[in-house]
């Protein structure tokens, strides 16, 4: 067990100049053979495999990842929290994932910074007023938070923002959730390590997943080929989103998934300005500001199949220009940073969560871009399917079959394409 | 930035194309196929990581659709041709 982290931990510490901190996890050699596997040591997988080990009982099992953890998507997002959605299956799902953010600093004994600041989406026609109300109603109606913000709630709210009506997308007004917020994503990460790790869990990292190992007669799992040998498990969890089409075909397996790049960029940090996380559909970005004070933004696809991890600069212009007119005053920060995510896009615009068409093998995946809030609950659920091999109620509609039985999660009713959210 | 070469106008800033999708062969008689081939055509979706054959549309300019191979993780075009032609075998 490792040590608790406390007011009298770091007071103790401080007397010896916090040179005796321990590691908050170890890093163990892979053992021969588990009860579970994680494939993916990202948010999602160390949730499943704290959640495992926590709910379960599942002590001997290992997450295996090819880098170092936290360093793939979960390092590479714009870090928004909210469970503002229409259709059952993700309502739900979203707002179990929200409920366990609300608790999971304390539940870890590790500071993720889950800051409820309110997540205001803006509507810029009465087009896109109408179907929203809609969606923030039938949010209220399962005791979800969702309310309705004049253009005078958002001049108090955001008092930097632009609410002329003379630009290129004035805004009507706008909808919240004030539950919503953001949290420190490394934090998520190293908060579920440190977790999972003092319940007995193995997190090897730098530990690529070359194949996947299947009884010859059955057909079921048997175990993994990695770049640090074979590991035996007859349960493996597959939570690598960018690549899940890559794992996935090590069994055989194809997937209704395309990797397209998200980009998001940091500024420089200036003094607070902005109290929440402003989102637009109609502008195509998302901004917010980080506790170290940088103007964090985000905006929509580069739109073309990729896993470069790097966007490209049209999408950027497009941010910037549409992030400008709505914030003036963010005109001459200077990004320091850019980066790209590779994002599993689902057909749907739904993720998939549960078991595949092969014995042993389940997944998490087709996050869109919209996995880091679900990071608790995707492990929760996975974690459930895994040690009961069967879903659990909030992820029994998120199956792989959903694209054979016509039951989509289509939030965006726009058919079979890969670029919906 | 890419530099899409359209068969017709020639390399042009990629801000002037749309991007379709992945180049996937039309069934020649969609009322023959099984409901799992139906679904695999619709929702399933190879995603390579590297070579990619899809298609693009010239919205900015002549207003065509045709066929690109591209690498998905450098980005490099290694061919472009009109739809219809015979695709990379």
């Amino acid at each position: 067990m490792s040590q608790r982290y406390s007011i009298w931990a770091l007071a103790r510490n401080a007397l010896t100049h916090h040179e005796s901190w321990q590691k908050a996890w170890r890093s163990p050699e892979p053992k021969p053979a588990y009860d579970a596997l994680i494939i993916g040591g990202g948010g999602h997988g160390l949730a499943t495999a704290y959640y495992l080990a926590k709910l379960h009982g599942m002590r001997n099992i290992a997450v295996l990842e090819r880098g170092w953890i936290g360093g793939g998507n979960t390092g590479r997002n714009t870090t928004i929290v909210r469970s503002n959605y229409l259709l059952d299956e993700n309502a739900h799902f979203y707002e179990h994932s929200l409920k366990l953010w609300e608790g999971l600093s304390e539940d870890l004994n590790y500071n993720v910074m889950f800051s409820q600041r309110k997540v205001i989406n803006t509507c810029h026609t009465l087009g896109e007023r109408e179907a929203t109300v809609r969606r923030y109603n039938s949010m209220r109606l399962r005791g979800i938070d969702a309310e309705f913000l004049t253009r005078e709630d958002l001049a108090r709210l955001e008092p930097a923002m632009n609410l002329s009506m003379d630009v290129r997308y004035p805004i009507v007004c706008a909808v919240s959730q004030p539950r919503g917020g953001s949290a420190r994503h490394d934090a998520v990460a190293w908060g579920y390590a440190r977790g999972a790790d003092s319940l007995g869990v193995d997190i090897i990292q730098n530990c690529e997943v070359t194949g996947i190992d299947r009884d010859p007669v059955s057909g079921a799992v048997t175990g993994v080929q990695t770049s640090r040998g074979a590991i035996k498990s007859d349960k493996v969890g597959i939570a690598v989103a960018g690549h899940s089409s890559q794992v996935a075909a090590m069994a055989d397996i194809r997937l209704p998934i395309e990797t397209h790049l998200l980009q998001a960029f940091v500024s420089e940090p200036v003094k607070p300005f902005l109290n929440t996380v402003v989102s637009t559909g109609a502008a195509h970005f998302y901004i917010s500001q980080t506790d170290k004070g940088e103007v964090l933004l985000g905006g929509e696809l580069d739109g073309y199949n990729s896993y470069s991890q790097r966007g490209t600069l049209p999408s950027v212009e497009h941010v910037i220009a549409n992030a400008t007119e709505m914030f003036p005053n963010i005109g001459r920060l200077r990004f320091m940073r850019q980066w790209a995510g590779v994002m599993d896009m689902s057909m749907d615009g739904s993720p998939i969560i549960g078991k595949l068409p092969v014995d042993g093998l389940y997944m998490s995946g087709g996050w869109c871009y919209g996995g880091f809030k679900a990071t608790p609950g995707s492990g929760w659920c996975l974690a459930w399917t895994m040690a009961k091999d069967e879903p659990h109620a909030l992820n029994a509609g998120h199956t792989l079959e959903r694209f054979r039985t016509s039951y989509m999660i289509d939030e965006k009713g726009a058919g079979p394409y890969p670029k919906a959210h | 930035m890419m530099l899409i070469p359209c068969p017709w106008c020639g390399p042009r800033d990629e801000t002037e194309f749309v991007y379709g999708e992945a180049a996937l062969e039309r069934p020649a008689d969609p009322h023959a196929l099984s409901d799992q081939e139906w679904t695999d055509y619709l929702y399933f979706r190879d995603n390579p990581k590297g070579e990619h054959t899809e298609r693009w549309f010239h919205r900015a300019g002549c207003h065509h659709w045709f066929t690109v191979e591209r690498n998905t993780v450098t980005h490099v075009i290694s061919a472009a041709y009109p739809p219809g032609k015979a695709e990379k075998s």
